[in-house]
């Protein structure tokens, strides 16, 4: 018993040091997007690798989404005689919640793990110590850059993952009833509004940026050793996963007390 | 002679656990001290308390005159400048070209110099080490000891007055290691520095060390030249030279 609760106080104690730390790193990092020198061309090149590595996966996820949702809801819709309500439910849990948190969870997979490996190794072999040894901030230079690529390529990839998803639900209507996709359009966007959209793209800036967050802070804080490279990407998927259901959860609570539905 | 570094009493600790508990040392201009000891003495440790990379606890840490320890972080970039650090496996940095790791470490530090002086650096740096080839190539294309070679040449482009090199000669094979030990002395002549070079090869601290130190429970335990160690009769520091 007295082990027990030995055990359970001493994770507590684990959780909020680890909470505690970061916020500290969060700060640390938000300081330096406002400090020079800024770096540019390193903040293109990790765009354009969260781009080239995650867009097909996305459209195919996407799309996917799209298809299977429409698929499985259209016999009920159908039975009620709603079937042209079909579009704009369909469009609204893309753009609310299907289309950013799958997109999220995706990057989580990939960017997340992939940051924590680069910076746990980038730690473990030194790199970040000759960096700092140089004169330049390896949180300036490497982890301000990645945390601003995501914050900002996240909510594209969520567009972009909101439109394929959108086609795919199109494809799965067209195999089953003759559908312009005009109409379509006009049936799914009709019942979208600004109070779907813009809770909606808030949230997935708050995505992007814990998505890069996590696996920078895994990856920065690893210990000394090979086996921390693998620990940080893991443990960089696991928690930037729980912290986007978190925000999802406070998200919808939040847009409920503005928007009042 | 002039003093490069001197260090007095220093201390560091990890989670209460000592790893230095009193360094002392006193290296002078051209010099080179070799520091051997085991693995997990805290040789690394003290080398990054030189630069503080590492936050000592308590001591004093003067490099050319200047308190480390307690200066501002725009004075320690200076100090920065002038002391080199060769670290383990080189530390090249893998997401850039042998050529952009060289530049990164200036782009900071001479803003204004143009693309042809920059050019010419590198390349000078470069063959300093006998490797102006790999230039285009990736980090992860070259072997070891050409890694180290290149993280000397990276560190070298900044004329460093002192160098501190981290097991330099670890994980290579004998001949290598040999090439290595001299590029160290070459670098010495050229440039007139000192260095700090921990290592568990003897061969490499006969060739290139005027003080030999070893270091055992957070303390040198013995120190004196080359010669002076290998004809000791205490056990311990025997073992290193047998
Ligand atoms: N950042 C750190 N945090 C905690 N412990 C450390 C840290 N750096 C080094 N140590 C500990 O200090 C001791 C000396 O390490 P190090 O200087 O790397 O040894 P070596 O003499 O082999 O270079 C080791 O026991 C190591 O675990
Ligand atoms: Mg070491």
């Amino acid at each position: 018993m007295e082990t027990l609760k030995e055990n359970i106080l001493g994770s507590l104690e684990r959780f909020f040091t680890e909470v505690g730390s970061i916020l500290l790193f969060t700060g640390n990092v938000i300081r330096q997007f406002f400090t020079a020198p800024f770096e540019h061309k390193e903040l293109l090149k990790q765009g354009y690798y969260i781009g080239n590595k995650t867009l097909p996966l996305i459209a195919i996820t996407g799309f996917i989404m799209g298809l299977v949702l429409t698929l499985q809801s259209r016999p009920v819709m159908v039975d009620f005689g709603a079937e042209s309500l079909l579009p704009g439910m369909i469009a609204i849990s893309i753009v609310r919640e299907i289309g950013p948190v799958i997109t999220a969870l995706l990057c989580a997979g990939k960017i997340s793990s992939g940051i924590g490996a680069e910076l746990g190794a980038m730690k473990v072999t030194e790199q970040l110590d000759a960096m700092e040894v140089s004169g330049a901030k390896p949180l300036n230079y490497v982890v301000a850059t990645r945390v601003m690529a995501t914050t900002i390529l996240v909510p594209i990839l969520v567009f972009f993952a909101d439109a394929v998803g959108l086609f795919g639900s199109f494809a799965a209507l067209n195999m089953r009833e003759d559908i312009s996709f005009r109409l379509f359009l006009s049936l799914a966007f009709d019942s979208l509004g600004f109070a779907d959209v813009i809770p909606a793209t808030i949230k997935t800036i708050f995505f992007g940026f814990f998505i890069g967050l996590i696996g920078s802070y895994k990856g920065y804080t690893a210990d000394r050793g090979t086996e921390s490279v693998g620990l940080s990407a893991n443990s960089a998927v696991v928690t930037a996963s729980l912290v986007i259901f978190i925000i999802d959860l406070v998200a919808v609570q939040l847009s409920e007390l503005i928007y009042g539905f | 002679m002039e003093t490069v570094i001197e260090i007095k009493h220093l201390e560091k600790a990890f989670n209460d656990i000592p790893v230095l508990t009193d360094i002392n040392l006193e290296l002078k201009r051209g010099e080179n001290i070799a520091i051997l000891g085991k693995s997990g003495t805290g040789k690394s440790v003290l080398t990054k308390c030189i630069v503080r990379l590492v936050q000592a606890d308590d001591g004093e840490v003067l490099v050319l005159g200047n308190d480390v320890l307690r200066m501002d972080d725009e004075q320690l970039n200076e100090i920065r400048k002038k002391v080199g650090y060769l670290f383990q496996g080189g530390a090249l940095y893998d997401s850039m070209t042998v050529r952009e790791n060289l530049e990164f470490q200036i782009r900071r530090t001479q803003l204004e110099k143009n693309k042809t002086e920059l050019r010419q650096l590198v390349e000078e740096s470069l063959e300093n080490v006998g490797l102006l080839d790999a230039i285009n190539k990736m980090p992860g294309e070259l072997s070891g000891g050409m890694k180290k070679r290149i993280g000397l040449a990276r560190t070298l482009i900044l004329k460093p007055k002192v160098i501190l090199y981290d097991e330099p000669t670890t994980g290579l094979d004998p001949v290598t290691s040999g090439e290595i030990s001299e590029l160290i002395l070459a670098v010495q002549e050229k440039y007139n520095t000192s260095s700090i070079i921990i290592t568990h090869d003897i061969k490499c601290a006969k060739m290139t060390a005027n003080q030999v130190k070893i270091m055992k429970d957070g303390k040198f335990y013995a120190e004196g030249t080359f010669s002076e160690l290998c004809e000791s009769d205490d056990q311990e520091v025997k073992a290193y030279f047998s």
